[in-house]
């Protein structure tokens, strides 16, 4: 009888040694593969990890200004979160009273009424060009944490009376008056005249209000600049550890009694933003993610087309392996193996390259949160290696198909 | 070491009625037609005959490569024409060995790699391989070229190589299909003294298709083919 001293199968060891050799005879062709499968994985782990900072950014940027902020805006909205509806009902407006009838309510810490419009705004130099006008009142300043370069922010005062004093962004302060000072010095916007008596820290962006480039002045005067009553929003903070929902019930019940039953206002919780606009910010990192993975079918395609032309380069080998004794199983699982190693290979390769371009990008700009999720990594190394699978089974199969006879002696 | 002097009931092979058949277009060509033959354990056979007598087709229907169009095929006393190519491809790596005119060697493979080539595909641990190569090419006088690549090896060292491929699962019947037809005759010469020294050594069935008179001369069983039936059967 024969005298093998064990198994009568290859070996799950040796396959990959085989598989593994024929892939190290081949280097060229089996960098090329790697190449395409890794720029798939690393540009699906990249824009995974942007899209994550992006979301991180988004909230970190809410959560700054702290979770405890209510803001009312006039119009019922059925859904948290969201604009008010444009068409429909007519809201009551709100005014500066149903403003200051908030901060009555016990868990109330600070409430800021708020006007947004835009002006001409220029200088006795002539310099006019249309800015953002913000009209509120002292209590700004604590709720959207704004800090000063030089002077002061609005003083508390009757909001009532509109002064003619503004506060402007360093950015439009720079456009106005260049490098002399600016506290002290009268701006025009529109037709009335207005003193600086501060310039905001330069902070950037903060939730779509660009607060470099702007004129806040007293909400009085902005009523009176705009002609108008009602008011944008009313920014109310939450005392800490005062109950948020029972704050935002307590909001509709107070104007709801002040706008004879009718509770027509929208409160919006930050969480419900945070939510909101991470929601979007999410899906968007998914879309652009699963456009990135459509590179990865091409490596897949790229994978097949190699293997099948391996089939044909190879035949003499496969059908000495079958000669030798391999079964179709071994000879398909050889060419399956090169298949998912090349995809492995690329994967791992590309899962580097992603981490690493993400890496740098959190180095180049500290402060955006590169961050890549671990659904990414996995769900693009998972396609990768799945792809190989899949455009590997049928040059594997047809490579067992091969019969042995023909594959040896056909040239 | 059984050389079963009753070849007749023992018999190692036994083809009856084998027949195979290739259509090429619309003709119907029986490259093997209607051949029986029984083989005994321990035999040198040679197959000669013109080309396209059908050789090389009868040698791959004994080595179970191919599978008959007609006919029953009993190896070592157990029916084969049924099995499936997995239960063939058992048979092979246990009990023959193979020897190719072009060696097929894989280019990549050393000369180790490609003799422990059986052994690996029938799942023989590592160190137990490494021991039977290296005791393999030691005898056939190649332990030097273990590690060369079949580039760097001449064509007799090549036709070694694949030898001690054929032979490194000790198997019962070697088939040797114009062994030497591309080797210059000193090669050659080298080449059929080494399967020689096998069978006479080890026991093992030799069976050998050339188109080479001297060479069909040496062995004891010699077999023409014409038109894919045999000719003639000549023992000494």
């Amino acid at each position: 009888m024969n005298n093998l001293e064990t198994g009568s199968t290859l070996a799950p060891r040796d396959a990959v040694m085989l598989a593994a050799g024929a892939l190290d005879a081949n280097r060229r062709r089996t960098a090329l593969i790697v190449l395409a499968t890794a720029i798939g994985v690393a540009a699906v782990v990249l824009l995974a990890s942007l899209g994550e900072g992006a979301q991180r950014f988004v909230s970190g940027q809410f959560e700054a200004l702290g979770t405890n902020l209510l803001v009312v805006m006039p119009g019922r909205n059925e859904t948290t979160g969201g604009p008010p509806p444009v068409l429909g009902t007519t809201p009551r407006d709100l005014t500066i009273d149903d403003a200051y009838a908030l901060a009555a309510w016990r868990d109330i810490e600070a409430i800021a009424p708020v006007m947004v419009g835009n002006a001409p705004v220029s200088v006795a130099s002539g310099l006019e060009r249309e800015v953002n006008v913000l009209g509120s009142t002292a209590s700004m300043q604590s709720l959207r944490h704004l800090e000063m370069v030089q002077g002061r922010f609005l003083p508390e005062s009757d909001p009532e009376r509109g002064a003619a004093i503004c506060v402007i962004g360093s950015e439009l302060r720079q456009e106005l008056f260049g490098s002399a000072p600016a506290v002290g010095r009268w701006l025009r916007v529109a037709d009335r005249r207005f003193r600086v008596i501060g310039v905001l820290r330069d902070t950037g962006m903060s939730i779509g209000t660009d607060f470099d480039d702007l004129v806040i002045i007293p909400v009085a005067s902005a009523q009176m600049l705009f002609d108008r009553e009602s008011l944008f929003r009313i920014i109310t903070s939450v005392r800490p550890g005062g109950d948020l929902a029972a704050a935002s019930a307590a909001v509709h019940d107070i104007i709801a009694q002040r706008h004879e039953g009718e509770d027509d206002v929208t409160v919006i919780t930050q969480d419900s933003v945070v939510e909101t606009l991470g929601r979007i910010v999410g899906t968007i990192t998914l879309g652009v993610a699963g456009i990135s993975a459509i590179s990865l079918a091409v490596a897949g395609i790229l994978i097949m087309n190699v293997m099948l032309v391996a089939v044909t380069q190879r035949r003499a080998e496969i059908g000495l392996l079958k000669a030798l004794g391999a079964r179709t199983a071994d000879v398909r699982g050889l060419f399956m193996l090169e298949a998912v190693m090349l995809a492995c290979g690329g994967a791992l390769l590309g899962l580097g390259v992603g981490l690493g371009a993400a890496f740098a990008v959190g180095q180049l700009y500290p402060s955006f949160p590169v961050a890549t999720p671990r659904w990414a990594m996995l769900t693009a190394a998972g396609v990768a290696v799945v792809t190989g699978l899949v455009f590997g089974v049928v040059p594997a199969r047809r490579a067992a198909a091969l019969d042995p006879v023909d594959a040896l002696t056909r040239r | 070491m059984a050389r079963d002097g009753d070849a007749g009931s023992a018999a190692m092979i036994r083809l009856a009625g084998i027949t195979r058949t290739f259509h090429l277009g619309d003709s119907v060509v029986n490259a093997v037609d209607d051949v029986d033959l029984d083989i005994g354990a321990g035999e040198y056979i040679s197959i000669m005959g013109p080309s396209g007598s059908g050789k090389s087709t009868l040698l791959n229907l004994i080595a179970l490569l191919d599978r008959p169009s007609a006919g029953t095929y009993r190896f070592e006393g157990r029916e084969v024409v049924g099995l499936d190519d997995d239960a063939l491809a058992a048979i092979r790596r246990e009990s023959i060995g193979f020897v190719f005119q072009s060696f097929h060697l894989i280019p990549r493979l050393t000369a180790a790699a490609n003799v422990e080539l059986p052994l690996t595909l029938s799942g023989v641990a590592p160190a137990a391989r490494h021991a039977r190569v290296a005791d393999m090419l030691a005898a056939m006088h190649l332990a030097d070229r273990a590690g060369h690549r079949p580039a760097e090896l001449s064509g007799g060292q090549r036709q070694r190589v694949a030898i001690a491929r054929a032979m490194i699962t000790a198997p019962r019947l070697l088939l040797a299909d114009e062994p030497t037809g591309n080797l210059d005759s000193h090669s050659g010469t080298q080449v059929v003294e080494l399967l020689e020294a096998l069978r006479r050594e080890q026991g093992v069935t030799l069976i050998v298709v050339t188109h080479d008179a001297d060479l069909g001369r040496r062995a004891q069983r010699r077999i023409r083919l014409v038109d894919g039936r045999i000719d003639a059967d000549v023992s000494d």
